[in-house]
């Protein structure tokens, strides 16, 4: 009995907190690997929809963005209510998809250009006009691959 | 002893290093967005000026969507829920009562959309996504019958054989122009 009381008074267990930086150095390294600092500033509000049948983009090399929506306030003034074509940090109009797609395919080595996919991000309250007219301008260029972008979602029953 | 102390005063306290980390882990924290590149992937139609040859189809096997401007459906002449969409596409691929009505076989099936100009994206999309739900439904069950796994575990010629069983053919045609945002 008395042998207990000595040990709980002589040893006093610290925990060594040596390890808790590398523990944080680790997480912080995993954040710095999956953070993708967004290049390109949203000048229309993308909310995209909600889908089940989805596909990953797996080459970010191969994938040019087209983004559709109706302009952020501080661009209201400037540019109105109605929905606009983003590519890269202009706003734009169909007419300039043709180029946009023209200066991302040079970027990309001449055996993979057949595999470029075109991820359309597009708000939810967005009108088919505007989509149709960028279709049509896609079909056009050649770009006939093309992705939805959408949140995931489970199947309905 | 004297060399020992020495030798203690200089050490630099490393205490402060896990604060320094949990600062950059923090601001790290704030300024991801984890990459949420996924979507519903589409294969556009090779474009051509000129107007497509007239193809007369069986009208049994097709099966067509259209999406108004007030984001209703009218399905082969008949008003339907969007929920009710995938299943019914299913029973019109496959027939299995061998209606007269319906696609002779999944081969010969061929679903058409056309929506208007002021139709919702999200409901067109939705609508997309239904159909092609209609289909990665029927390509899992015939995998299970045929060789009885998922199709995520087979090979890609087996994948390419349930495929061309029951080939994808969704054709879009030219919307109609109500309902235009002015």
């Amino acid at each position: 009995m008395s042998k207990f009381k000595k040990k709980q008074g002589n040893t006093t267990p610290a925990i060594s907190t040596a390890s808790l930086p590398d523990i944080v150095f680790m997480l912080l390294f995993f954040f710095m690997v999956v953070t993708k600092m967004r290049d390109t500033e949203l000048m229309v509000k993308v909310n995209t929809p909600q889908a089940s049948e989805l596909t990953k983009l797996e080459k970010k090399t191969l994938v040019n963005f087209i983004f559709i929506g109706r302009p952020i306030d501080k661009y209201k003034s400037k540019w109105g209510t109605k929905p606009r074509i983003q590519l890269g940090d202009k706003f734009a109009t169909t007419d300039d998809i043709p180029l946009f797609l023209e200066k991302h395919k040079v970027s990309v080595a001449e055996s993979q250009r057949q595999s470029i996919i075109s991820s359309l991000k597009i708000d939810n309250d967005v009108t088919m006009g505007v989509v149709g007219d960028v279709k049509t301008s896609l079909r056009k260029a050649g770009q006939l691959k093309i992705n939805y972008s959408a949140k995931k979602r489970d199947r309905t029953k | 002893m004297a060399k020992n102390k020495h030798r203690m005063r200089n050490e630099i306290n490393a205490g402060s290093m896990a604060d320094i980390a949990f600062l950059l882990l923090i601001f790290f924290l704030v300024t991801t967005t984890i990459a949420e590149d996924k979507g519903v992937l589409v294969k556009l139609p090779q474009w051509s000026e000129e107007p497509p040859p007239e193809i007369k189809l069986n009208t049994r096997n097709v099966y067509s969507v259209l999406v108004n401007a007030q984001n209703q459906l009218l399905v082969r002449g008949e008003v339907m829920k969007i929920g009710d969409l995938k299943n019914n596409t299913k029973i019109f691929i496959v027939n299995p009562q061998k209606l007269e009505n319906m696609a002779e076989s999944p081969t010969k099936a061929l679903i058409s959309i056309k929506n208007d100009r002021g139709t919702q994206y999200h409901t067109y999309l939705e609508v997309y996504n239904e159909l092609k739900a209609a289909y990665n439904e029927l390509w899992e069950e015939s995998a299970q019958i045929k060789f009885g796994k998922n199709m995520d575990e087979l090979s890609n010629a087996q994948q390419k054989e349930i495929r061309d069983a029951i080939p994808l053919v969704i054709s879009e045609a030219e919307p109609t122009k109500f309902g235009e945002e002015k």
